[in-house]
């Protein structure tokens, strides 16, 4: 019976930690946002309980469609990145060699041992139109006059994508890494050509890694905020720039608020949604990876 | 053992080494280039018994982390004199002055009175005026020679060469511009909404004109410099440095009038030491450290004599911006109204949603 | 010769060379239709390099690979119909045994009715009748092996390729394994080509067993063959239980030989393999346990043959294994000998420190020129 308590009480202080670092971190600043989301503002210092803030929202077209504008974007990041990170994560994981191996998983570290903004500024740098790679395209002839690559969306998700490829690489690799080489050539051996084993086997193989790399990815993309602002164009808004405005230029912090928790709505309806599509759970996804 | 002894050797000398200190600190929530390393040291030196804290912010968010705190955490901030009236009736962030212990007979007495008269709540005065300038326009005068007006920044010989921030300054330049006064319009929320409507079609119809909204002083700096622009709406301290470096680049005030801000001191509500932040008020007041903070912020104090007083290279850009007229034409920004920041926060974001004039 | 037509699967002097090593070097064989023959070799010894060239993971340096009479140099492996049982099965965790065995009907463009008929029939064979809407990890390890066979054999292939499959398995399965193989075998009637390098799996369940060494074929038969009469002294040594000696020839005598061990040890025995050896030639002298008969001494001596060789010696220690016991008897040499020898488990057992009498035909000691 004693030694049952001292088990007990060992578990209690090893599970501390993390159970407050939950509810400190997470579950009261949240609990707190949806208390500011639901006051209205009626005079200064008087406020009101309401859904007036949320009703705000999905009235205003400009609001519903950054958000949706920064969804698609996301979602094409998040494809992009799966596109361009697979070939790299399968080469890593199965084609390279173990030293080769190491330089290409720091090769990919490196954009992160940088701050947002300073990865920013050097895209700047690269792209303007009077930016290293326009001045290098005049000097080889190629064009006549500087082009600016900066300032459009094609840009913002060339930054993304650069900045959040390892997310889709690292869950990549290790279920890839995970996956016997003998189960590739069995494809190919029981008469399956390259397009059917890496449709057949070699995807529904990394599925969860896929997952978990989408999921991480379009989170980070859907809520970055440096990025889409320093890159973006006249007319490119990112819904973070708004409850940021929300929060800061307005002092409003109760669409701020209600801004955030449609965000994190939004989010979860979407990554629900392709967990669906793909068949999989967040258990054996997330977990597995 | 010897580990212990170590120990304890170190936190006794840590402990001795505090007490003469007496812990007190001020923490300074203000701008960028307001509290250059070398008055913070110069300070120091006079007061030896307090430790400066600084925390360079905006005025967005000097506000949202008073606001956060209720006032606390910060000793001294540096708002615009626009930003405190609304905000201190909305919030209550700041605590009323004790303009005696102030050295208020150095300051220029016309900026005193507008700074007074601006954040004075029930008889209270909030903020005396610190640094003040002028928003206006930057051009190069080899490239875009004509440019004198806001409304000049939309004009289709500048095509894809001009910049502006999308923020406040422009819809209020622009409303000048078209020959209203906004902020006579702050009385009549309904007139200014009117304004606003006007001046977002103007703006969006200006959208295909510009390069690029810029961001902060670094990107309009580095698009002016690189000659990717022409002109821009621009803080005049912006320009001024530019003009250090290309003495093509000079501030324009436009002919309705540069907008002019004063950034302000004013003391958080919770602020544990009002005493040093008085001390540093008055320390700063004085000519010799005016002259070493208008050369780290660009900016003219608003003391007697400020033009004196300015480092040579910054008298000589401001010459060659403003003549006696443009100084005397010069519209200060007035108080915001509550609600008023978020009628513009919307035009904003309707002409930055809108996918410009094609 | 046989025609070639009649063989399923012919290599021809295949080498395959990796930089400066010589994985497989030189290769010949062919085998007939319906075979079960196996490659058996140390690891290391290029079988699976020959396996996967046949597979068609890897190209020979030179040389040809036939199946069917047709070479298949430059065919790609989903194109041959040679299918494999890969070592740790591969079987495809992701889907259920339905799948995994409808995969290559898949690919080869069945319809869906033809790959369900298909599919239960070999289920059927391999006696798994119920498990098709299993998945993989709820198998046992004899059921996964038995789905990863079905799953080439139900592409009726001209070649099954099965890489040391059993390797996984527990001793007990194992052995059972061995024999259900050899019975499907019998059942698909299909050629197998088995690679291992326990010779036990290929003594019993193979036709013909090709033994490899060192990138080379060292020598191809039938397990008796192999086991009695051993080409070269790596297959004496490789295949079966043996004693080994290293020694010098002090006698030759028409096809005889008497060898002197180097601990002094002198036998007579019988000249095998390439070369005829002479006197104060280096050989390898090779008995095998079961074929030295270990008696009390002096209890029966009279009874042993002329042709045989005698020693005298002292049981060192006895190593019981059921019908497989043995006794290691250390002769006056000082030569350690292993015999086999059966222990009923009453009083006329042999029993250490005993002074025993070895003895064994002469022609039983295989010499080879080393």
């Amino acid at each position: 019976m004693k030694q049952n308590d001292i088990k007990r009480l060992s578990l209690y202080l090893l599970f501390a930690p993390f159970a407050l670092w939950i509810t400190l971190l997470i579950v009261l600043p949240h609990l707190g946002m949806l208390y500011i989301s639901l006051r209205e503002k009626v005079a200064p210092r008087v406020y009101e309980f309401g859904f007036a803030n949320y009703i705000n929202f999905f009235n205003e077209p400009i609001y519903w469609n950054t958000l949706l504008r920064t969804g698609s974007m996301s979602l094409l990041v998040t494809v992009l990145a799966l596109l361009l990170g697979f070939p790299i994560a399968y080469y890593i994981a199965k084609i390279a060699g173990h030293r080769t191996r190491g330089a290409l998983f720091l090769m990919c570290l490196i954009p992160l041992w940088v701050s947002d903004l300073i990865r920013a500024f050097g895209w700047i740098l690269l792209l303007r139109e009077t930016g290293v790679i326009s001045s290098g395209l005049q000097w080889a002839g190629l064009i006549n006059a500087p082009i600016e690559f900066l300032y459009n969306d094609a840009t913002v998700i060339v930054g993304l994508v650069y900045t959040v490829i390892l997310f889709m690489i690292v869950p990549l690799v290790s279920t890839l890494d995970g996956m016997d080489d003998s189960m590739i050539e069995a494809g190919y051996n029981l008469g399956g050509n390259g397009p059917t084993v890496l449709r057949r086997i070699i995807i529904p193989y990394a599925m969860p890694g896929i997952v978990s790399g989408c999921i991480v990815v379009f989170m980070l993309t859907a809520g970055s905020y440096l990025t889409p602002i320093l890159l973006g164009g006249k007319n490119s808004s990112w819904f973070t720039e708004q409850i940021y405005d929300q929060f800061i230029t307005r002092y409003n912090w109760e669409s701020g608020a209600a801004f955030g928790f449609v965000l994190l709505a939004f989010t979860s309806l979407v990554i629900w949604i392709g967990l669906k599509l793909s068949g999989q759970t967040l258990n054996s996804t997330v977990a597995r990876s | 053992m010897i580990m212990k002894l170590a120990m304890a050797g170190l936190l006794a000398t840590t402990v001795m080494a505090a007490v003469p200190a007496q812990a007190e600190t001020l923490r300074l929530l203000t701008w960028g280039s307001y509290a250059p390393d070398e008055l913070v040291k110069k300070f120091e030196a006079k007061y030896p018994d307090i430790t400066v804290e600084v925390t360079f912010s905006n005025n967005e968010e000097m506000i949202a982390k008073l606001r956060a705190t209720g006032g606390s955490g910060f000793d001294l901030a540096q708002p615009s004199h626009d930003r405190i009236f609304a905000v201190q009736q909305e919030y209550g962030i700041y605590k009323p002055l004790d303009l005696s212990k102030i050295n208020t007979d150095v300051m220029q007495a016309n900026l005193l009175d507008g700074v007074k008269a601006n954040t004075t709540i029930d008889g209270e005065v909030y903020a005396v005026p610190h640094q003040w300038g002028t928003s206006g326009l930057m051009a190069n005068k080899s490239l875009a020679p004509n440019i004198s007006a806001w409304g000049d920044l939309c004009d289709p010989q500048y095509k894809g060469k001009t910049s502006m921030r999308l923020r406040r300054t422009i819809l209020l330049g622009m409303a000048f511009d078209m020959g209203e006064d906004p902020f006579a319009a702050y009385a009549d929320l309904a007139k200014y909404q009117e304004i606003l409507d006007k001046v977002a079609d103007k703006l969006i119809g200006c959208k295909d004109n510009l390069k690029a909204y810029w961001k902060g002083g670094d990107d309009l700096s580095a698009m002016m410099m690189s000659g990717e622009i022409v002109a821009s709406e621009t803080w005049d301290s912006t320009a001024y440095k530019l003009y250090g470096e290309n003495k093509d680049i000079v501030f324009v005030p436009p002919k309705t009038g540069a907008l002019a801000w004063i950034d302000t001191f004013a003391i958080p509500a919770k602020g544990e030491a009002d005493d040093a932040a008085y001390k540093w008020i008055n320390f700063v007041l004085e000519p010799e450290n005016v002259t070493i903070m208008s050369a780290s912020t660009g900016s003219m104090a608003s003391v007697k004599g400020a033009m004196d007083l300015l480092p040579e290279d910054k008298k000589e850009a401001v010459n060659a911006a403003f003549s006696d007229e443009a100084m005397a034409n010069l519209k200060f920004f007035a108080n915001i109204p509550a609600g008023v920041e978020d009628m513009e926060g919307k035009t904003l974001e309707k002409i930055k949603a809108a996918t410009g004039a094609e | 010769m046989q025609s070639t037509t009649e063989n399923d699967l012919e290599c021809i002097e295949v080498k395959k060379h990796f930089g400066s090593v010589r994985a497989v070097d030189d290769v010949s064989f062919d085998i007939p239709k319906g075979s079960f023959f196996s490659i058996l070799g140390p690891s290391g010894c290029g079988k699976t390099t020959l396996m996967r060239m046949i597979a068609g993971f890897e190209q020979p340096s030179s040389g040809d690979i036939r199946i069917k009479g047709r070479s298949v140099i430059g065919t790609p492996p989903n194109k041959r119909n040679v299918k494999m049982v890969f070592q740790h099965l591969a079987l495809f965790p992701m889907m259920n045994v339905y799948e995994n065995i409808a995969y290559g009907l898949r690919c080869a463009g069945a319809t869906r009715d033809v790959i369900r008929t298909k599919v239960h029939d070999v289920l059927a064979r391999i006696s798994l009748p119920d498990v098709a809407n299993r998945e993989i990890s709820q198998l046992s390890g004899g059921q996964k092996q038995r789905i990863a066979i079905a799953r080439c054999m139900v592409l009726d292939p001209d070649v099954l390729l099965l890489d040391e499959p059993l390797g996984a398995l527990d001793l007990k399965l194992r052995e059972a394994m061995k024999i259900e193989l050899k019975l499907l075998q019998h059942q698909f009637d299909t050629t197998f080509v088995y690679i291992t390098h326990d010779q036990s799996e290929a003594l019993v369940m193979s036709d013909n067993v090709a033994i490899m060494d060192k990138g080379k074929f060292v020598q191809i038969g039938t397990p008796q063959e192999l086991y009695h009469n051993p080409a070269a002294a790596f297959v004496a040594g490789f295949v079966g239980d043996t004693n080994r000696w290293a020694g010098r020839v002090t006698r030759v005598e028409n096809g005889a030989v008497e060898v002197e061990t180097e601990a002094g040890l002198f036998m007579r025995g019988s000249v095998r393999g390439a070369g005829a050896p002479s006197i104060g030639d280096l050989v390898n002298a090779f008995v095998r346990p079961e074929f030295i008969r270990a008696e009390k001494s002096g209890a029966a001596a009279q009874k042993i043959d002329a042709g045989h060789n005698v020693i005298e010696g002292k049981i060192d220690s006895i190593l019981f294994n059921g019908a497989n016991s043995r006794v290691l008897v250390r002769d006056r040499a000082g030569e350690l000998i292993e015999a086999d020898v059966v222990l009923t488990g009453g009083t006329e057992d042999l029993k250490p420190k005993d002074d025993v009498t070895l003895s064994w035909r002469a022609e039983q000691t295989m010499s080879f020129l080393a």
